[in-house]
């Protein structure tokens, strides 16, 4: 009896100790590299709250870890195009950002996104673009094209760096050939497959990462604004251009996952990137644009007001959203990226 | 008298009994750790793909096998053989098979040398070869990044000595995926030789010189047929992993031609089609199997033959 009695209160004294653990912890799963160390040391010392992160590197790898459960995080970061996959596999807690004290904050412009109405599961944390970066004091001509690596000028033949990812590559090809993103129309499959190869033999690589723009081991790239950015903050000549043919968007939204342990504490967290001062951490840390109002004037200097961060006016018709394609249609184009790569 | 055998078959029944017991923690482990996450992965490759990524439980296809085979052109539509894979197929194997010769070329000279040191210092040597072991695999292969990309090591100092007025391009090339290979399975491909090497009688060389053998000869004829299960054991352990290398194609390769190792991952990644993934790895690794039973089955009969 007294045996079971000890055994008890030891579980009673577990059941606490872990209630009381729970209340301070919060675990974020984000991309690599993409979190500010300020703003989660920032959180921390406001909420006393311990705060964990764990990092994956593509929106695949994110969705398939989550999905086979067992992985304990609150919150998770995922791209515009996935938020409806992770909504419609019922991985996502309803949050209902649009409810937060903070939520005023957010860019008008960000509150109906084509991916969540209204906002009632995400909070914006970056956003941004893909296009052409190239060293200017090597090519002098126009930067807002594609061409710059699809058909790229001799003098940047055999230095250009592509992201290996599919999706923003064969968007920027569809809108190259005048093609409608995630059509399986095959005359224009067909082109954007031509096009492709025609291309590649002139790159260098296809490599994440444009740091080489600072040794000159790649004079061109097609890459993010952000990345684009901080190759400028090492050399001025490095700009980033809008393609005028079409360029992709993305952006990563915060979102509680609906087998989060400390809802309460992805909540507060949700609130807390809302407000300006907190999102300027964000970006000052990544160098991409956040989406809240006002964050500019805290962010550090030079980066609020970034040709890279801001779109041009006469460019902002030609920005699309990069879709996820049905499941028939990425299989079409992953062929076409298979043949490309092999 | 009679008791005899029994007790001898008692004797031996226990120690069958024991060896069992003994041999039970490693049998539990591969079971547990290598055939059952294969069988895994198996079901896995007869799935229906999942519409994001995973499986659709239970609903039998052979379509990640037939992709491994045969492809429908995205365009016209038309079914052929699956030339892509092929391609691929072809530059891990061949790029597997150049970094093995290249490693048995470089790695017996290389243990030649310290096998015949004095037994002293063949640790330190033994030592030094090791030694890159010690730091990360990734690390390495971004340090090779840093000594051959254009304003690295080699071409600044080329440039200095005005020797070329151009950097080369070394990095991202196949050569530079080559020199990775070779760099990193090097000691893997040393240190079985050296084995052999050590055990070998030096008297028979000497004796190959008494009777007057040229020393082209001594290697090819002593020597040579020694070392042969340390050479078969390194090229076994240079092959393999070779063949499913990832780290150095992508990083010293530059990502734009695939090896097998990037198909798989692919196909877990972006191309959203695990059952073919899972095919692919099982396919890789009947190749490897099949590869080691010729080259474990050619070297038995030769070493049969030499007995007699």
């Amino acid at each position: 009896m007294k045996r079971i009695k000890s055994l008890l209160a030891g579980v009673a004294l577990l059941a606490t100790t872990g209630a009381a653990w729970a209340d301070g912890t919060l675990s974020i799963y984000n991309w690599g590299n993409y979190t500010s160390p300020e703003l989660i040391k920032k959180f921390e010392d406001t909420y006393k709250i311990k705060v964990t992160i764990t990092e994956y590197d593509s929106n695949d790898a994110a969705l398939a870890k989550v999905r086979a459960g067992g992985h304990g995080f609150d919150i998770a970061v995922p791209s515009a195009n996935f938020v409806p996959i992770w909504i419609k596999e019922g991985l996502l807690l309803e949050s209902r950002p649009d409810q937060m004290e903070n939520f005023k904050n957010v860019d008008e412009r960000w509150v109906n996104v084509p991916w969540d109405m209204g906002r009632h599961y995400t909070v914006p944390w970056q956003w941004g673009t893909t296009g052409p970066v190239v060293a200017t004091s090597i090519y002098k001509g126009d930067i807002n094209t594609s061409k710059i690596w699809l058909d790229p000028p001799p003098e940047l033949v055999g230095k250009i760096d592509v992201v290996p990812e599919m999706g923003d590559v064969m968007y920027a090809a569809y809108r190259y050939v005048g093609g409608t993103w995630c059509s399986d129309d095959k005359e224009t499959l067909k082109k954007v497959r031509d096009v492709l190869k025609a291309a590649k033999p002139k790159w260098l690589a296809m490599d994440y990462g444009i740091e080489k723009m600072d040794t000159r081991d790649y004079a061109a790239a097609f890459y993010y604004n952000g990345a684009a950015y901080r190759a400028r903050e090492k050399n001025p000549d490095v700009h980033f251009g809008y393609a005028k043919e079409g360029y992709s968007m993305f952006m990563d939204s915060v979102a509680i996952l609906k087998d989060a342990k400390n809802v309460e504490n992805a909540k507060l967290f949700q609130n807390f990137i809302m407000a300006p001062e907190n999102a300027a951490l964000i970006s000052n840390f990544a160098t991409y644009a956040n989406g809240i109002k006002g964050s500019e004037k805290f962010m550090k200097a030079g980066l609020g007001d970034a040709p890279e961060l801001n779109i041009p006016k006469e460019f902002q018709a030609a920005g699309g959203w990069n879709e996820t394609c049905s499941p028939e249609v990425n299989e079409l184009y992953s062929k076409v990226w298979k043949d490309l790569l092999k | 008298m009679q008791n005899n055998p029994s007790i001898a078959e008692t004797a031996r029944r226990s120690d069958i009994r024991n060896r069992w017991l003994l041999a039970a923690p490693a049998l539990t482990t591969i079971i547990l750790a290598a055939i059952g996450p294969l069988l895994v992965v198996l079901m896995f490759s007869f799935m229906v793909r999942g519409d994001y990524g995973d499986v659709k439980y239970w609903q039998f296809s052979t379509n990640g096998w037939l992709s491994v085979l045969f492809e429908r052109d995205p365009i016209d539509d038309s079914l052929g053989l699956s030339s892509a894979n092929f391609t691929i197929f072809l530059r891990s194997i061949k790029l597997s098979l150049i970094t093995t010769v290249i490693t048995v070329l470089l790695g017996f000279p290389t243990a030649y040398f310290v096998a015949t040191r004095p037994e002293k210092s063949r640790h330190i040597w033994l030592l030094l070869i090791t030694i890159p072991f010690w730091t990360n695999l990734l690390i390495r292969t971004f340090g090779i990044q840093d000594v051959i990309r254009n304003e690295g090591l080699i071409n600044n100092v080329l440039l200095k000595f005005g020797l070329i007025s151009q950097p080369i391009q070394m990095l991202f090339t196949d050569g530079a995926v080559l020199l990775g290979l070779t760099y990193v399975y090097f000691p893997l491909m040393v240190l079985p030789i050296y084995s052999s090497l050590e055990k070998l009688d030096f008297r028979l060389v000497e004796a190959g010189y008494d009777l007057y053998a040229t020393r082209a000869k001594v290697l090819w004829n002593i020597i040579l047929p020694l070392s042969k299960p340390g050479i078969i054991a390194g090229s076994i352990l240079v092959f393999i992993p070779c063949i499913g290398a990832y780290v150095t194609p992508r990083v010293l390769g530059g990502g734009k031609n695939m090896m097998l190792g990037n198909l798989i991952e692919q196909q877990f990644g972006q191309a959203r089609d695990w059952p073919f993934g899972a095919a692919l790895s099982i396919t890789l690794l009947v190749i490897v199997t099949l590869a080691l039973l010729i080259y474990v089955r050619s070297a038995a009969r030769e070493s049969g033959s030499h007995g007699h």
